[in-house]
């Protein structure tokens, strides 16, 4: 494990969050340190995706703050997702492209100037897609679509991993190679924040866990 | 160097919206045939007075490229929606503007190609006579398609995040598009009949002011439709 230095990663206050009138989050803190993995647990419906998409710039929050080393994610958006590898529940790919093509749109999308496929065959070879690489994403498994969205994510260069659910459809290569992906961001300064329902296949790569119940930690 | 990577974002989602709808097909060949489709029911509706049919063509020709432009805004951000990719897509840093203009110049090529199609399928079926001053008719369809799809690809933004999104497009989308659609075919049907009392300048200008004064502002409000 590497060692969490004093720089915050993710400084989160009193976040709250209502979609209509339900409240899903109810006043969270909580801080994660840069060279720290962090496991968040919670029952169905306790708020866990909802906190990791406030982190992750793609919800406001209703009420509180939050800073992503130092960047607040309401007023520096943008700022902030040059230093996020996002991994959401689905996969968010385009299956009409091959594995390749949906690599080069992200590379343009990021700004990789110049080297779209040298960095779409680097990040397809990491996670093992190389010999599917021309092929249109309609045919994948559910296994390698989360490779896929893996290798995507890899392409920013991550400093700050929110990974909502990480392990699941990997097979046992897979889940060897998604804790090595998320020691190696953590060990290089980075952090992680993994949204998990079993703690098996994280538990030896995170420094702690924190639970949620019913918007609360 | 700021510029010219949001351009490269544009083109990039311009083309990877065009690479999907071609291989999907589907989407084009249904659009198509909706339009051809009006344009049939239209021509069936009028009867067999050929003068009424040369009357009716320019509204109809509109009408039909409206609806069918309608199917097409609403694909744009259905592929996004499936499998989650809108988020995908609002994670990468860098301007929104650059993901509506990507997605505006998909759908001009698309509605465009569309057009053209229904324009031929329409001078056949209606019989009508190509105007000497047809090069200026090519520029209404493009100033006419240019409102129907800026306004269209804002308000499928707006609509995607909708459950009924199927039913509040059209909603949102044709009382704001009456000027663009009124100018198109009032310019349309004088250019078709020789504009012997020289309306078609007036109602292009007006088609230009339509096109321009909605491609800035909805540039400007992307950002704020797209977040959630």
């Amino acid at each position: 494990m590497a060692q969490p230095t004093s720089e915050l990663a993710i400084d989160a206050t009193g976040v709250a969050r209502r979609f209509g009138t339900r409240w899903v989050l109810r006043g969270v803190s909580m801080q994660v340190r840069a060279g720290e993995a962090v496991g968040l647990l919670g029952a169905n419906g306790s708020g866990k995706s909802t906190l990791l998409r406030i982190f992750g710039t793609l919800l406001r929050p209703s009420a509180g703050a939050v800073q992503v080393f130092g960047h607040d994610v309401a007023t520096a958006a943008d700022r902030v997702r040059t230093m996020l590898g996002f991994l959401a529940h689905t996969p968010g790919l385009y299956d009409d492209l091959t594995a390749r093509e949906n690599l080069r749109f992200a590379a343009a999308m990021l700004g990789l100037e110049g080297a779209h496929d040298a960095a779409a065959n680097a990040a397809l070879d990491r996670v093992g897609l190389s010999h599917a690489s021309d092929e249109r994403v309609r045919g994948f498994s559910a296994g390698m679509e989360r490779r896929l969205a893996v290798a995507r994510m890899l392409l920013a260069r991550p400093r700050l991993l929110l990974l909502d659910e990480p392990y699941s459809n990997l097979d046992a290569d897979g889940i060897a190679m998604m804790s090595e992906i998320i020691s190696g961001v953590v060990r290089g300064g980075g952090a992680a924040v993994v949204v998990l329902h079993e703690l098996a296949p994280a538990a030896g790569i995170l420094d702690r866990t924190v639970t949620l119940r019913e918007g609360r930690i | 160097m700021a510029l010219s990577h949001d351009w490269r974002r544009v083109r990039a989602i311009a083309w990877k919206d065009l690479t999907t709808e071609r291989r999907s097909k589907a989407g084009f060949n249904g659009v198509v045939a909706l339009g051809v489709t009006i344009l049939l029911l239209f021509g069936f509706a009028m009867g067999p007075d050929t003068q009424a049919i040369r009357d009716a063509a320019a509204g109809a020709l509109w009408l039909a490229a409206l609806f069918s432009a309608v199917l097409a805004f609403n694909r744009s951000y259905q592929v996004e929606l499936e499998g989650g990719a809108l988020d995908a897509l609002l994670l990468y840093p860098g301007a929104r503007w650059t993901i509506f203009a990507g997605k505006l110049l998909a759908n001009l090529a698309f509605v465009g190609l569309m057009l053209v199609i229904v324009v031929l399928v329409g001078i056949v079926l209606f019989q009508v006579t190509v105007p000497p001053s047809w090069p200026l008719l090519v520029g209404v369809l493009a100033l006419g398609a240019t409102g129907i799809c800026t306004l269209g690809t804002f308000y499928a933004s707006m609509a995607s995040r909708s459950r009924a999104r199927e039913v509040l497009l059209p909603l949102l989308l044709f009382p704001m598009l009456v000027p663009a659609l009124l100018a198109s075919m009032q310019a349309t049907k004088a250019l078709l009949g020789g504009d012997l009392m020289h309306e078609a300048d007036a109602w292009i200008k007006l088609l230009g002011a339509y096109d321009i004064i909605f491609l800035v502002a909805t540039h400007l409000a992307f950002e704020h439709v797209i977040e959630a």
